[in-house]
């Protein structure tokens, strides 16, 4: 199989999957309960993709969790995305050089 | 209507920082796999997705077929449509056909959270500065890892897997604290997808996401409706 055949099946698909709903769907939707659950939506996709992913991610669940606590500490106190995100990802390197 | 593109591109550095990162490890993986480093560019330039990008290519490394190929795509990336069709309540009125069709193709999970999180409508302009930004960071990532991954050491790169997590921490703790509702829903979608770790692994990861999701946001419609105009005010 040819590698472009590969590559524009998957840039077709995942153009169609995010533009069709994104497109064709033009009415405020009335409905309280759809609204109210695509309320959630957000929180509800983000919570289930990182838990328990998380502890996976850097190959190690000991620096995984480290890297998790100080992002979990960091981000009750309100501080900017780009600085959880790094401190989780610092804190994992230096929780690396100990085990 | 200019300061609009630069709001969104000004809220688009976390992402581009974080897809960095990101996409330097896909970079690295896709060259691993054997394919050129012009191929993991233009895969990362198309898709602008994390874990469908990683499935594709481990099926292309693997000789696998082309309906294998869209069933996983469909499969992990199905939340996509959910987040579209979020986003599009959310539209100001400028967004017309054009406009649709080329914002739709910058949907990716960060973006849809950044944007949800925006008080007001949004803006063409706010959605192209934002998906230009984040879409630079994730392509010029991608060539980093792939032609230069190799040289850094491992104990480095293992880290930056947690970045794009930890972004997505930031997102939903500070709601989560300000709402007993929000930390509900994200109480239950966090112990579903541990089910589905750990108890019902027959189910892939793309859809262990989509049934958690849904079926913690469907026990947050039903235990806690919002009322009208709430939504607008996160």
């Amino acid at each position: 199989m040819s590698l472009i055949i590969y590559i524009a099946v998957m840039a077709g698909v995942t153009y169609l999957i995010r533009m069709i709903p994104f497109t064709f769907f033009r009415r405020k939707i009335k409905s309280r309960f759809f609204r109210s659950f695509l309320y959630y939506i957000p929180y509800a996709v983000l919570s289930a993709m990182t838990i328990p992913a998380i502890f996976y991610c850097t190959g190690n669940v000991i620096t995984a969790a480290t890297g998790t606590v100080v992002a979990v500490i960091l981000a009750y106190f309100d501080l900017p995305l780009i600085v959880v995100a790094l401190a989780a990802s610092g804190t994992a390197l230096i929780t690396g050089f100990f085990v | 209507m200019k300061s609009q593109f630069v709001k969104g591109m000004s809220h688009g550095v976390p992402i581009m920082l974080g897809y960095l990162s990101v996409s330097f490890g896909f970079g690295i993986m896709a060259v691993k796999a054997g394919l050129p480093v012009s191929a993991a560019v233009l895969i990362s330039a198309l898709n602008l997705t994390s874990a469908g990008q990683a499935a594709g290519v481990t099926i292309i490394a693997a000789g696998g077929t082309i309906i294998e190929m869209i069933l996983t795509q469909l499969t992990i990336n199905i939340r996509y449509a959910l987040m579209a069709l979020s986003l599009s309540q959310k539209l100001d009125k400028s967004f017309k056909l054009p406009q649709r069709l080329a914002v739709s193709y910058g949907i990716t999970d960060e973006i849809f959270a950044v944007a949800s999180a925006q008080p007001e409508k949004l803006s063409p302009l706010y959605m192209a500065g934002l998906i230009l930004v984040s879409f630079i960071g994730w392509v010029s990532g991608t060539f980093l890892g792939a032609a230069a991954g190799q040289l850094l050491p491992k104990s480095l790169t293992d880290a930056m897997g947690i970045v794009l997590y930890g972004m997505f921490i930031a997102i939903i703790i500070p709601p989560s604290r300000k709402s007993k509702k929000v930390l509900t829903v994200v109480v239950i979608a966090a112990g579903i997808s541990i089910l589905f770790r750990y108890l019902i692994t027959a189910v892939s990861g793309g859809f262990a996401v989509i049934i958690s999701a849904v079926a913690a946001s469907a026990a947050g419609a039903l235990l806690f409706p919002v009322n009208d105009g709430e939504e607008d005010e996160k």
